[in-house]
């Protein structure tokens, strides 16, 4: 099953290499991992996807845990919670393509954030499987780049992941 | 007073209450070498290759209740220290590796001798740190040593750049360390243990495993006293040999590969399990999906939650310092002043006592013609009183003297349990021999492993450490021999151990006494005159029988109750 699991660690050099080595090493799953510094900027905030079987992610909690520039872990799946990412595509589009993706973008919350004569660059944030059929709407051959930062997650209303 | 870093590290160590550091020089250390010439209060060993300083850094800990020190060159001295390092991760040893790295203004320009020593040990370490300022070394070392040893011990590497070593700074020792992220726990949940207690009590088939992890925590005492009052029959692995005393009835052998017979079935067809600092290794439950066909209640108890559920599912977990987790059991079940059913006892010892007829307890069949291994290790047994410190190397010999040797106490058997590194033994017994002078140190090796570190017979003349080398010569990588015999149809591809040198002139090359046994005869009293030389290093070269096998074997991939007996073949 898909899990979106949320940690704080040491913004430290080489934290982020232990938690994507610790994946690499065991054999788990990574579809994607974003991180970055949070208001205190001693930490870094982590949202990874995964998948595996109850006990692998059992074991990729407990491991994760164990690491010791890791501070606090959270499977959101666990709970309710959120999850957005962000994506740019360039896609090439004149004339009619170009009005048809307008629309699409727009159907799907997106924005139009550059144009050249024959490029058209967008922006949309949504969940994954938003972003995912999104790409699926447009035609597929016109796509030049596709670039993702990877899901980040929070928990709804008082689920605070919090030191 | 401003000092350099080299002589802040060495400082720390003095507050840690290092007597002795196992290393070797280099360009990148040559500050901290400096620092410590300048001082006696820390003692160095200076072996003959990195992964020696490493191995009895490993022993000295194993052996006492210390943190095992190190300290090696960048590059090449690292890199050769990481088997030692990646050994004691396996077993958990608590130990700090100081590494020289090249200086920081030239780390990656692939300067000389410059190597990623973070990045090649980040699997292999509890945790470890690259310093990049001087004033950070003494909180580094402070945090290193707390690291170490606290939570599931394991090592941990302080990786310094040669100029940050000869920087200067104050020298202050923080008194305590505390890292927000790091919180190892202490008691267990108490609500987990009165359910551990209640399945214990209701238990008709109970089974106590014990592992390495109650000899990490002092739990000794407290593991056999359980183990008492319950009056259940208790096993343990490799790693946690002596925490139990071996020659108590109670006490069914080692399980697993080559464990007994009783203890296999009785891991298997037990219905309940308390597991206490064990990891359900590969090597111990066999096949997993086999062990899960008997429905089986399990109490897993470990520091280390990781530990726990990661190869069978466990029904009541208990993440807790064991001795204080094991004295929680044994008030609650004071407390509860019951005690389990009698009868339903009787009946499973019964049945234990059974397979152990059925499994002839541990067997060969002794030669008056040719040196059986097994009879080497029974004779230093009695001939030690069963009381010295055995290390050992990797290999059916290793087997034999977990076999064999009787170990009572704790801390008295030393070896490479998880990553099963030929090379271990020689220079791990320098470490116990340090620590524990005056005591009896054998180790036990073959003559494939015992090439692996035989430079540090060296080190044993310059320090004086009056080893006894039990060699089981079989002339053959027997360990793979025995599965090449057993799995791939007599094919000896590669395991023949030609080319062997004379050990008894090797020996004495190194300035030691070396014995060439040949006879059975032999053997009592050459380990008499071996043992009777308090103050020599004597290395014993047994020539045993390159033809037997290490039983009872549960083949990999198989489930316990699938054990081989010798007579099965
Ligand atoms: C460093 C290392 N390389 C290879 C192995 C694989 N291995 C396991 S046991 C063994 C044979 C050991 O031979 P020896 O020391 O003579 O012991 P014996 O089995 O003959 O008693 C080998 C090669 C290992 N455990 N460690
Ligand atoms: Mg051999």
């Amino acid at each position: 099953m898909r899990h979106i699991i949320s940690l704080l660690m040491e913004n430290e050099a080489g934290a982020l290499s232990r938690v994507a080595g610790l994946f690499s090493a065991r054999g788990y799953n990574i579809e994607s991992l974003a991180v970055a510094p949070t208001e205190d900027p001693t930490l870094s905030r982590m949202t990874i996807v995964t998948s595996g079987s109850d006990a692998v992610i059992e074991q990729i909690n407990k491991q994760l845990n164990k690491l010791i520039d890791v501070a606090a872990v959270m499977d959101l799946s666990e709970g309710e919670h959120l999850e957005r990412e962000l994506m740019l595509v360039k896609v090439r589009a004149v004339g009619a393509a170009r009005e048809e993706l307008k629309r699409v973008t727009n159907i799907f919350h997106g924005r139009v954030i550059d144009e050249s004569e024959s490029t058209c660059t967008i922006e949309l944030t949504d969940t994954c499987a938003k972003l995912d059929s999104f790409l699926h709407s447009i035609d597929r051959d016109m796509i030049l780049e596709t670039v993702r930062t990877g899901a980040s997650g929070i928990g709804r209303g008082e689920r605070v992941l919090k030191l | 007073m401003e000092l350099t870093g080299a002589e802040i590290a060495i400082r720390c160590l003095q507050e840690e209450g290092v007597e002795y550091i196992f290393g070797y020089p280099g360009g990148a250390v040559l500050h901290i070498y400096d620092a410590l010439f300048q001082q006696d209060k820390v003692k160095h060993i200076l072996v003959r290759h990195e992964q020696a300083a490493i191995h009895a850094a490993d022993g000295y800990a194993r052996s006492s209740e210390k943190v095992g020190v190190a300290l090696v060159t960048s590059g090449p001295g690292i890199t050769n220290a990481v088997t030692g390092i990646a050994t004691a991760y396996m077993d958990s040893t608590p130990m700090v590796v100081i590494s020289g790295q090249v200086p920081s203004y030239a780390i990656g320009e692939d300067a000389f001798q410059e190597v990623d020593a973070v990045g090649i040990t980040r699997p292999c370490v509890k945790h470890n740190f690259l310093i990049k300022d001087v004033k950070d070394i003494a909180p580094t070392i402070k945090k290193a040593f707390y690291l170490a040893k606290s939570g599931r011990p394991g090592p941990v590497l302080v990786d310094i750049p040669k100029d940050i070593s000869n920087h200067k700074t104050e020298f202050i020792y923080p008194g305590s360390v505390s890292i927000r992220s790091y919180n190892p726990v202490g008691k267990g949940d108490s609500a987990q243990i009165k359910r551990a207690v209640q399945l214990l009590l209701e238990a008709k088939r109970p089974m106590i495993y014990s592992g390495g992890g109650v000899v990490l925590s002092g739990a000794s005492a407290q593991l056999t006293e359980l183990v008492r009052v319950l009056g259940f029959p208790c096993t343990s692995t490799l790693m946690g040999l002596g925490a139990f005393p071996a020659s108590d009835k109670q006490f069914v052998g080692m399980p697993g590969m080559h464990g007994t017979y009783e203890a296999c079935m009785a891991m298997q067809y037990c219905d309940v399990l308390l597991a206490v600092g064990a990891r359900f290794d590969d090597r111990v439950v066999g096949n997993v999906e086999h062990f899960a066909q008997v429905p089986r209640k399990i109490i897993h108890i470990d520091i280390d939650p990781s530990s726990i559920a990661k190869r069978v599912k466990v029904d009541v977990p208990v993440v807790g310092d064991l001795k204080l987790v094991l004295e929680q059991l044994l008030s609650e079940l004071r407390s509860s002043k019951q005690m389990p059913d009698a009868s339903d006892l009787a009946a499973w010892w019964k049945q234990v006592d059974e397979w152990r007829v059925k499994g002839g307890g541990l067997r060969y069949k002794n030669s008056t013609e040719i040196i059986k291994p097994q009879f080497v290790i029974e004779k230093l047994y009695e001939i030690t009183g069963g009381d010295a410190f055995v290390t050992s190397d990797v290999g059916q010999h290793q087997m034999w003297a977990a076999q064999y040797y009787k170990f009572n106490k704790p801390r008295r058997w030393i070896n490479s349990g998880g990553l099963g590194t030929m090379g271990f033994g020689l220079p791990a017994a320098m470490g116990v021999q340090l620590i524990n002078p005056g005591a009896t140190v054998a180790c036990v090796t073959g003559e494939g492993s015992i090439q692996m570190n035989i430079q540090e017979l060296s080190t044993c003349k310059q320090f004086h450490l009056p080893i006894k080398v039990v060699s089981l010569n079989n002339r053959y990588l027997g360990m793979v021999r025995q599965w090449q015999e057993f799995f791939h149809g007599n094919r000896y591809s590669e395991s023949y151990m030609d080319a062997l040198p004379d050990f008894v002139k090797l020996a004495e090359a190194y300035g030691h006494i070396g014995i060439r046994i040949d006879k059975p005869s032999d053997v009592e009293p050459a380990l008499k005159e071996a043992f009777a030389r308090k103050n020599d290093l004597v290395f014993m070269d047994f020539q045993t029988d390159p033809t037997e096998n290490v039983f009872p074997m549960v083949p990999g991939g198989k489930g316990l109750s699938e054990v081989i007996l010798s007579e099965d073949l």
